[in-house]
């Protein structure tokens, strides 16, 4: 338990100053880069919560495709690749006491909440079979509406994208 | 492990993801900073699903991410169109709907 622990603490560190980064750097591409950092340390947590099937996945999706993506997006909206002083609104410091604000009431109601309730011991490990036989039977109906909206945003992103 | 230690690290990257979406200018990076809040919803789902011994949190979990790559797709296509026809991404141009 308390490998566990110093390896949330780690992973968890590295999170904050990743998406920290995120939001605060000056460089569009060095900011997907920190994403980068935060998507894996994400899917670091998940195995950590014993969800290897969907640690593999947001390893596949978010680290193998959406960074792709927003790479390109990047490269094709912008000539210059660097630093860039405009990136930010004219009222970005109205975002501080806003997140701060909402982080307290969040914090208040977790606290509230949970307090020191433990994870449950021996959680045993989720297999792939059980999330299949989830998802194949009572939620094939949402998997269902999820393959259509997978061919709409195909359909959308080619449409919108196409040069005519 | 305490179910709060999760919950607590979602919340905060939940808070930076929506600092980022005010503060920010550039819509790229703003779709960023809604891959972080999206990101922090999938951790708290999969921490209650650990904690409730159930497998629907980490079902969810799937499909949020399925949802956020079609998100990411059709939000980059939208920005490409916007660039295209203004030369510019920043998010303080596109005022034609303020009233």
């Amino acid at each position: 338990m308390v490998a566990q622990n110093i390896g949330f603490a780690i992973i968890a560190a590295v999170m904050v100053v990743g998406a920290l980064r995120v939001v605060t750097t000056s460089n569009v591409v060095h900011a997907a880069l920190w994403l980068v950092v935060v998507l894996a340390g994400v899917a670091a947590q998940y195995l950590l919560l014993a969800a290897e099937f969907v640690a593999i996945t947001q390893i596949l999706v978010y680290i193998g495709s959406v960074m792709v993506l927003f790479l390109f997006g990047t490269m094709l909206t912008r000539s210059r690749i660097g630093r860039q002083s405009d990136l930010n609104n004219s009222y970005w410091k109205l975002g501080i006491p806003v997140a701060l604000v909402v982080f307290a009431a969040m914090a208040i109601a977790l606290a509230n909440s949970f307090g020191t309730e433990k994870m449950p011991a021996e959680a045993a490990l989720v297999s792939t079979q059980q999330v299949s036989d989830q998802i194949f039977g009572p939620y094939l109906l949402p998997f269902w509406s999820l393959s259509f909206v997978l061919l709409a945003a195909v359909i959308g992103a080619i449409v919108l994208a196409r040069k005519d | 492990m305490l179910v709060n230690q999760f919950l607590f690290l979602a919340a905060l990257i939940f808070c930076i993801g929506v600092y980022g979406v005010i503060a920010r200018k550039n819509a790229v990076l703003v779709l960023m900073s809604v891959e972080l809040i999206l990101n922090s919803v999938n951790l708290n789902l999969v921490a209650f699903s650990m904690r409730n011994g159930s497998v629907d949190g980490q079902t969810f979990a799937l499909y949020i991410i399925a949802v956020a790559a079609a998100e990411v797709g059709v939000g980059l296509g939208l920005v490409l169109l916007v660039y295209r026809n203004r030369r510019s991404i920043s998010l303080d141009d596109l005022s034609e709907m303020k009233g």
